[in-house]
């Protein structure tokens, strides 16, 4: 296993000061090992995070190279030759755990953004604390952008949210976490060969969700309660202003109608299994409040931004994959993490092979399929 | 699904799409119209060829539109203002759109209807306000569906329409002009 940082690394050192996990610790588990402390329905810190991944390292005994970088993987005979910032390794089969969220996306809009306005990414924010003060224009209302709105807004910012397609979830559903629903109901197990669109199921963005003690819900409702402004999807710059979609009441109404169906399909299975005693009453959440008139422009060089915070998603970087097996979208082309050359396998990415396969508690079953067609591979290949 | 019958090939729109995916070329097609004056606001402009699919395609007939000003505006409406033909192209687009995702859903429609309102403030383009924008403060889009489908169904198809009209894309976001003499 070769690992670039320390054990736990991107969770050292890519995540903001106040991030936890968006499952509840129950729910983190990993061959051998779950989560004995406590507080099972709380959501663990990055330092909780960092001590839980670390005990797996000790546990499992697996042979972490740490502080190796690769920085090219090439086809050689039958199987692969890796450099590292360490020598080099030849193997026969070779998997890519290296994950979705490498590098964060931003558009190129971003370019034509006045100098007087600074802009961050999750990667570089760690906290309201070194943000200049004045306004913020959070972009993108998925887990990442909503938890920092809401965190930017308590600090005292005027802050303008960009919302444009998201998954609206609430934090608990009759009484239990939302994600203990995703789970028991078997909405996690359903397959990546079941999924009407994979393509789209792959490129989901993360919910609406927070792991706070209180378990409060983190929806748009919550956010404009707080009195963080609404605008609709940023789509260009012009002469130094902001021009945001005029879409916004569909975006709401898209998410709204999803999150109703599933959680009318999580009533569905709660009456087929009777377990009307178990939970409380089905709820029904309000649709999201349109603002009476959102902006769809604004001055970039008016003073009133200050900071722009790009919570516009992440993707994974192949820059050292010298095998061609990356689309024009530079998604590794891959089925069910049996990647498209012989000997190369992926885990850890969205839907890989089942809808909970970018969770913790989603890897198990992913790696011991993916495992048993590495294994195949080179029994047959001897 | 396929007992479901409102006049929408949507067979050969996923074949196409499909098609597309691996040769985005074909996607490019380019729309033209052609307009000429004909006295005081009044102007007619005519719609027959296009491009796409890689080669120049035609409609089976020419299609000629008069644009003109009411007699509030002390013109002699010939024809509807050019703003209405925004609202006429937005009916169609969520229209066609709401037909299209019933007939992939298997929802018989029986009928469809929609009210659009625009609200303008013609200070923009009088110059009477520099404040006040020359195009629609807002635009309200009602639908009246009529189908086998529950209340929340209609409103997904409504939504989904939304999400894939270019209509609505071309009004709600930002597009590049460029307006040359030749």
């Amino acid at each position: 296993m070769i690992e670039r940082g320390e054990v736990a690394n991107s969770w050292r050192r890519e995540r903001w000061d106040s991030f936890r996990l968006l499952t509840p610790n129950w729910q983190s588990r990993l061959p051998g090992l779950h989560y004995e402390g406590p507080d099972p329905d709380g959501y663990m810190t990055t330092a909780e995070i960092t001590e839980f991944v670390e005990r797996f390292a000790k546990l499992s005994g697996a042979p972490v190279r740490t502080g190796t970088d690769v920085t090219s993987v090439r086809r050689a005979g039958d199987g692969y030759r890796v450099t590292t910032s360490r020598g080099e390794i030849a193997c026969r089969t070779l998997v890519i755990a290296s994950g979705a969220c490498n590098l964060p996306t931003v558009p190129r809009f971003a370019g034509a953004v006045p100098a007087s306005v600074e802009q961050l990414t999750p990667f570089g924010y760690r906290g309201p604390g070194l943000l200049p003060e004045g306004g913020v224009l959070v972009v993108g209302a998925s887990a990442t952008g909503v938890q920092l709105a809401a965190e930017l807004r308590r600090s005292g910012r005027p802050v303008v949210l960009s919302v444009g397609e998201h998954v609206r979830l609430p934090r608990t559903y009759r009484g239990r976490d939302v994600l203990w629903w995703m789970d028991a109901s078997g909405v996690w197990d359903q397959r990546y060969d079941e999924v009407d669109d994979l393509t789209r199921a792959r490129r989901l963005p993360s919910p609406q969700l927070v792991g706070t003690p209180e378990r409060a819900t983190l929806d748009l409702n919550a956010l404009t309660s707080m009195g963080v402004e609404l605008v609709g999807r940023w789509a260009d710059v012009r002469d130094g202003r902001a021009l945001f979609s005029g879409g916004l009441r569909n975006v709401f109404s898209l998410a709204d109608l999803k999150m109703e169906r599933l959680l009318g399909t999580f009533d569905e299975w709660a009456g087929r299994r009777g377990l009307g005693d178990e939970v409380a009453p089905p709820e029904r959440f309000a649709p999201t409040g349109v603002p009476d008139s959102a902006r769809w422009q604004l001055d970039l060089n008016s003073g009133e931004i200050r900071t722009i915070v790009w919570a516009t998603g992440f993707r994974p970087d192949y820059g050292w994959l010298e095998v061609p097996v990356v689309d024009d979208k530079g998604r590794l082309r891959h089925d069910g993490g049996v990647v498209d050359s012989p000997g190369l396998y992926a885990l850890g990415l969205p839907v890989l092979r089942r809808r909970r396969s970018t969770f913790i508690n989603g890897i198990e079953d992913d790696a011991r399929e993916v495992i048993a067609h590495l294994a195949h591979h080179l029994a047959v290949r001897r | 699904m396929t007992t479901v019958a409102n006049g929408v090939n949507v067979q050969a729109l996923l074949d196409a799409r499909e098609v597309l995916k691996s040769a985005p070329e074909a996607a490019q097609f380019v729309w033209r119209a052609s307009s000429k004056w004909q006295n005081g606001v009044h102007s007619t402009t005519t719609v027959k060829e296009f491009f796409g699919l890689g080669q120049e395609q035609t409609h089976r007939n020419e299609a000629v539109f008069d644009a003109d000003h009411p007699e509030v505006f002390a013109a002699e409406d010939n024809g509807i203002t050019p703003i209405e033909y925004l609202l006429v192209g937005l009916a169609a687009c969520l229209t066609a759109g709401v037909a299209s995702v019933a007939q992939n859903r298997g929802i018989q429609l029986r009928s469809v209807e929609a009210t659009l309102e625009g609200t303008h403030d013609i200070r923009g383009i009088l110059g009477a306000d520099s404040d006040v924008r020359n195009g629609f403060n807002d635009i309200k889009v009602t639908f009246n569906i009529d189908a086998d489908a529950s209340k929340q169904d209609i409103e997904a198809l409504v939504a989904q329409s939304q999400k894939r009209s270019a209509v609505f894309d071309a009004l709600t976001n930002p597009t590049n002009v460029t307006v040359e003499v030749a």
